[in-house]
């Protein structure tokens, strides 16, 4: 190290030359993502179709945003989607892991293989397989009447108060592995002596959980949910293929919406305006999601 | 952060927006192509000299794609000179894709634009697609393509009427809807194929009361529906008043008894469990596929079903059009023509795009569309086919051309009514809506948009 340091001043090069080191990373990302993003705030202001000019017509879209009843309901389904996206997969996450992590089973590698597979199949070739099971004549059907249930056989993805959960238990299924191996290695770091102090203050295996295992994980529980609550709400694959919003609209997103408005309507101007709202929504929940999780770690 | 640099960054950012949004969107749009005069029209293609022509198609299916690349290797050996560069992508990429490619500065010279005003409408009221009446001229296409066709690729030149105007596409392909049977199905319950709307119903109950299902139907994409309520509602509606509902104009109306009527009929068939069970849950593939195996009597589609039909059920399967009032009734059915292929404005060989076009429609393409299994357009009696099946839907086709009874797809009339119909239908199928209520949804996008379009 030179020994060269200024007082009051950090270590290393001057600032201002650090800043040039930011540079060609900086360009990259405003290019690709700030440039992007700045044009499509710029452009949920106008009425366009994407082909002639553009009319301005301030916050219009905005407005529509909040009085037309399809695209609230559509928020409101990311909303009930957050729930099988996130919340559910955490809960369940926690107790497989604990389970996994506390049993000390044989084969770990093997089952922890197994939950993670549904992440690294494609979403859409997750759909795909799912529209078949749910189908009026899947294997989902197919089980119900072997198992004699035939009063609960029909057609999932087109049943008016079935669809929604139907797609969102997709999400669950899909997400609980990546939250199980995130909170395993979490639960892998916590210190054995931590467990032997409670045993001999006479814990039982749900004491040890709460008392120990739930405030270790606290900062693996707020990454996962940032992931999966960020899935939830922008999830549009899983729907572009399993219902396409249907039946009638009971499963519209607000992702299948921007598509749909933007390539199937050519409204431009409006699908630019639901995806910022949707962007300020997803960055306002993780933040919430951070707040909580950071405040945790501290105390 | 120093005063002076976070000064530089907010600068730097408000120096970004204010060049984002110094130009605004489509600020770029081209002005109106100039019009080609059909006495100037080179129509021998072997003198345009060496031309390279980019073409987007959706031609990507067994017989479709089988015919498209005969007809470009048949294009390529005549006409040495022309080389045809194509690019080929399913009918949802090519949707999705087409709206940006075209206005680029480099779009393909021939395209196959959807007939509907999203598309088509919207790339004619932006200028980017040239009006083909000369070329219609000087080849002669107005007289080889009946007025029935060539309504549905017609527009005025603002892009705001559709069905008539000028000429923006030729398609190769026709499709009707119809109703399949299953002969073997019909036979067992002592039903003959009905020669009346009557019959049919009578055989719906009958077949039903033998214990058969009558009617497949899987419509978890929402548009398999249109076609059932579209066959129904030819039934109960005059032809005249489909016409302007469908093509969007001005003067109709969805709240009559007659459209009424013709929702109530589809409630009637799901509460009599006319239908499979689960049908909105359902996939059409797998629907049309359960019926060639065997699962039900009747399916509501259109000709595009043919060639696999064909394959699946051999002589076990039929088609007609849906049959009217008696048995002479004039035939009216929903139809239409395969994606047009349209020449883009930005093109630099508009000539050698029409010439090219020429050549897939011509009656010898119309051979080759026939002999790959494909319904060819124009000439359609005039084809030999094996009897059978493809008789029945080259024989039901034609006599709807030739009698002008050909009314368009209901979801054309405005630019949001597939999704607006797609849901109401499934709505009401679901018994969710009445029939009063689905009429009432789709009267509002209609007057919504006719109030707006003029």
């Amino acid at each position: 190290m030179r020994s060269s340091r200024r007082t009051g001043s950090p270590p290393g090069e001057p600032r201002r030359i650090a800043y040039l080191y930011l540079l060609p990373g900086f360009a990259v990302y405003a290019a690709f993502l700030l440039y992007p993003l700045l044009r499509a705030v710029q452009l949920s202001f106008y009425d366009w179709d994407g082909l002639t000019l553009g009319r301005w017509i301030g916050f219009d879209n905005y407005r529509e945003i909040i009085s037309d009843e399809g695209l609230r309901s559509a928020f409101g389904h990311a909303l009930i989607l957050m729930v099988f996206f996130a919340v559910v997969p955490v809960c369940v996450g926690l107790l497989l892991a604990s389970i996994l992590n506390r049993a000390k089973v044989r084969g770990l590698p093997f089952f922890r293989t197994v939950v993670f597979l549904p992440q690294v199949v494609a979403m859409v070739v997750v759909a795909v397989a799912w529209r078949r099971i749910y189908a009026p004549d899947g294997s989902l059907n197919d089980l119900l009447g072997a198992l004699g249930l035939d009063s609960l056989q029909r057609g999932w993805l087109g049943d008016y108060t079935l669809a929604l959960p139907a797609v969102g238990f997709v999400g669950t299924w899909f997400e609980t592995g990546l939250v199980t191996v995130l909170l395993l290695a979490g639960m892998g770091r916590i210190s054995g002596d931590l467990y032997e102090a409670a045993r001999l203050d006479g814990a039982g295996p749900v004491r040890e959980f709460f008392a120990v295992t739930l405030p270790s994980v606290r900062g693996e529980i707020a990454v996962a949910s940032t992931l999966t609550v960020i899935a939830a709400l922008r999830t549009f694959d899983l729907v572009y293929v399993t219902t396409g919003g249907g039946p009638g609209n009971s499963t519209s997103v607000p992702s299948y919406e921007v598509y749909h408005r933007a390539f199937e309507l050519g409204r431009v101007g409006s699908a630019a305006a639901i995806g910022v709202t949707l962007t300020v929504v997803i960055l306002a929940i993780s933040l919430l999601i951070n707040r909580i999780g950071d405040r945790d770690t501290a105390s | 952060m120093s005063r002076s640099t976070r000064l530089t960054l907010t600068a730097g950012v408000l120096g970004l927006i204010t060049a984002v949004a110094a130009c605004t969107p489509g600020s770029d749009t081209s002005a109106p192509p100039p019009q080609a005069t059909a006495s100037t029209v080179q129509t021998d293609a072997a003198k345009l000299g060496e031309v390279s022509l980019l073409v987007w198609d959706q031609e990507v299916r067994g017989g479709q794609a089988a015919q498209m690349e005969e007809l470009n290797k048949a294009f390529q050996a005549k006409y040495p000179n022309i080389k045809i560069k194509r690019v080929s992508r399913s009918f949802d990429d090519l949707k999705t894709t087409l709206r940006l490619a075209l206005s680029g500065n480099e779009p393909p010279d021939v395209v196959e634009a959807n007939n509907g005003r999203s598309d088509m409408g919207e790339f004619v009221k932006a200028n980017q697609l040239v009006p083909l009446d000369p070329y219609a001229a000087a080849y002669g296409w107005d007289k080889r393509y009946p007025a029935s066709v060539r309504q549905y690729s017609s527009y005025s030149a603002d892009g705001k009427t559709f069905g008539e105007g000028n000429l923006y596409g030729l398609p190769q392909v026709g499709e009707v809807v119809g109703i399949y049977y299953s002969k073997k199905k019909l036979a067992a319950a002592g039903v003959q194929p009905p020669a009346s709307w009557a019959d049919f119903e009578a055989s719906l109950a009958t077949l039903k009361a033998k214990g058969e299902r009558p009617l497949v139907l899987g419509n978890l994409e929402k548009w398999p529906a249109i076609h059932v309520f579209g066959t129904v509602q030819g039934r109960t509606t005059a032809a005249d008043s489909i016409k302007q509902l469908a093509f969007g104009r001005k003067g109709a109306s969805w709240k009559t008894a007659e459209n009424v009527k013709a929702a109530q009929t589809l409630t009637d068939w799901v509460g009599k469990g006319y239908f499979n069970e689960g049908f909105n849950g359902q996939d059409y593939d797998p629907a049309w596929q359960g019926f060639s195996k065997g699962k039900g009597s009747y399916l509501i589609a259109g000709t595009w079903l043919q060639a696999d039909l064909q394959k699946a059920m051999g002589d076990d399967v039929g088609f007609m059009v849906p049959p009217g009032e008696s048995a002479d009734a004039k035939p009216l059915a929903t139809g239409g023509t395969g994606l047009p292929f349209a020449i883009t404005a930005k093109s630099k060989h508009p000539e050698a795009a029409a010439a090219y076009i020429n050549f897939i429609t011509s009656q010898d393409a119309m051979g080759v569309l026939a002999k790959t299994g494909n319904l060819p357009v124009a000439d359609t009696a005039a084809q030999q086919v094996t009897p059978g099946l493809q008789q029945d839907v080259f024989t039901a086709f034609g006599k709807t051309v030739e009698a002008d009874g050909m009314v368009p797809y209901l979801d054309y009339a405005t630019p949001t009514m597939y999704d607006t119909i797609g849901a109401a239908l499934q709505d009401l199928l679901a018994g969710k809506a009445t029939p009063e209520q689905f009429v009432d949804r789709l009267e509002k996008d209609y007057g919504a948009f006719v109030a707006k379009n003029g």
